[in-house]
């Protein structure tokens, strides 16, 4: 304990860039995933080949592709650039098959009422099919953000700076203290990661309370 | 970069030898399956025994969740610090490794089965019931092979885990393709670290796609409608959302669940 509170700065800044480096790519990566999970949906034929091609890209193992990336990129292994893209392509490749499968998920009379009332493509789906699918994206981007979280601590091999680099303090001086401060501060931040995620779900889906939980 | 990539992919003299590629593959391989096979001995009955009796659920469901906030590369930091002074020899360096993958396997294999066998149809359940089977008899001739596509995507989830972290374990000493990452760090010879990654991809590549074929013709026809011409009832969303390689969430299925339920 007392070494955490003499480490506290430390810490603290390594959590924030590791937060960086997680949080970033899941917005970029929702912003990618939902054009492209709209196409699956919109259009049969692209889904198999959407959802099992970007599902494979989660194949690649995190630390394969923070040392394939920057020869491919033309940056320094170091930059966090590499980090930022290597993550965005995870979240991507978790959220093409999450945001089909929600959009999918919106009941076809509900679409139909929609197109009655003279909605038109676009703002049906802004306004109906999106809004209904946030239950569905919601649960794919917790699973995204916990997992980014603990995949930036795989660049602690590389020197990445990030909260990984407290295991190879410890590991290296065989000393226990950053250890088990670098693994809690993990899975703290995936915990505060998690809960943003919850209550920015319970604020755009006001519905799911107003009708007792069922959509 | 790539022309240094090709050159040491096609140097003959980094294939053959104990250190050379073929040999890291092998033990990479090695080294995944038996994790895999203890990991599968330990989760699978666990997590067919929660579905089947409904007992235990929250401690699965919360346990597939909170694996996935551990750092892999942090446990492995851990476990090779304290258990190698305990050990001697060779097993020093492999088994805190080998540890490790077998507790990161668990959770997702667990996850499947279980939420395979909990998403069973309750009809099919009862039907069979109904005909006179035990319990086990429904487990083993109605349960199990209904959990089969979720089992499947439970094992590549946890298969892709250890390939990945049996690639972190380098550091720790053991073989596997890693080496070629870790070594290649320390003399600052980018195409040996990049080759090696590329071969670590590639690998994992290869064996998600076979464990895919494999699982196409395990799953019986009634389920994946293959053969009939025609998707299995469902509409093919959720069938196919069952077979994928990505990290299986157990809400995922039930908020598809609360989505899908005004529909039945």
């Amino acid at each position: 304990m007392t070494w955490f509170f003499d480490h506290l700065d430390d810490v603290l800044s390594r959590g924030l860039q590791h937060a960086y480096l997680a949080g970033v790519p899941l917005v970029i990566g929702l912003l990618i995933a939902l054009p492209l999970g709209w196409l699956a949906r919109r259009y049969k034929f692209l889904y198999a080949p959407f959802t099992a091609g970007f599902g494979l890209l989660y194949t690649i193992p995190s630390l394969a592709l923070f040392v394939i990336l920057p020869g491919f990129l033309g940056i320094p292994i170091l930059d966090p650039v590499n980090v930022l893209v290597a993550m965005t392509i995870y979240t991507v490749a978790l959220l093409v098959r999450t945001v089909a499968d929600g959009l999918g998920a919106v009941p076809d009379h509900v679409q139909q009422a929609a197109t009655a009332m003279g909605y038109t493509r676009v703002k049906r789906f802004f306004a109906i099919e999106l809004p209904l699918a946030v239950p569905v994206i919601s649960a794919g981007m917790r699973v995204a953000a916990v997992s980014n979280v603990s995949i930036v601590s795989v660049g602690t091999i590389l020197g990445i700076n990030q909260l990984g680099l407290f295991f190879s303090d410890g590991f290296n001086r065989d000393f226990y203290d950053p250890l088990f401060v670098g693994i809690a501060a993990c899975i703290v931040l995936a915990l505060l990661f998690d809960a943003v995620i919850i209550v920015l779900t319970r604020l755009f889906t006001p519905w799911l309370r107003a009708t007792g939980g069922r959509a | 970069m790539i022309s240094g990539l090709i050159d040491w992919l096609t140097d003959s003299a980094n294939w053959s030898g104990s250190d050379g590629v073929v040999a890291r593959t092998v033990e990479h391989l090695w080294y995944s399956g038996i994790s895999l096979f203890v990991a599968c001995l330990i989760a699978i009955p666990l997590g067919l025994a929660i579905g089947h009796t409904g007992r235990g659920r929250f401690f699965v469901v919360n346990l597939a969740g909170a694996a996935r906030a551990i750092p892999s590369l942090g446990l492995l930091y851990v476990m090779v610090l304290w258990l190698f002074p305990k050990l001697v020899g060779d097993s020093a360096f492999l088994v805190p490794s080998l540890i490790v993958l077998i507790v990161l396997a668990i959770p997702p294999l667990m996850a499947g089965a279980y939420a395979g066998v909990e998403g069973v149809d309750p009809a099919a359940r009862d039907a069979a019931k109904g005909m006179g089977m035990t319990g086990g008899q429904v487990l083993a001739k109605v349960e199990v092979p209904n959990a089969l596509p979720l089992i499947f995507s439970g094992f590549r989830s946890a298969t892709l885990q250890v390939i990945a972290t049996a690639t972190l374990a380098a550091v720790a000493g053991t073989g596997g393709l890693g080496r070629f990452l870790i070594d290649g760090q320390k003399v600052r010879d980018y195409p040996q670290m990049a080759s090696g990654a590329l071969l670590v991809a590639v690998l994992a590549l290869v064996v998600d796609l076979l464990l895919a074929v494999v699982q196409r013709y395990a799953v019986s026809p009634g389920l994946t409608g293959r053969g009939s011409g025609r998707p299995a009832e469902g509409g093919g969303v959720r069938r196919s959302s069952r077979r994928s390689n990505t990290p299986l969430d157990v809400e995922i299925v039930s908020s598809q669940r609360t989505v899908d339920s005004q529909h039945t």
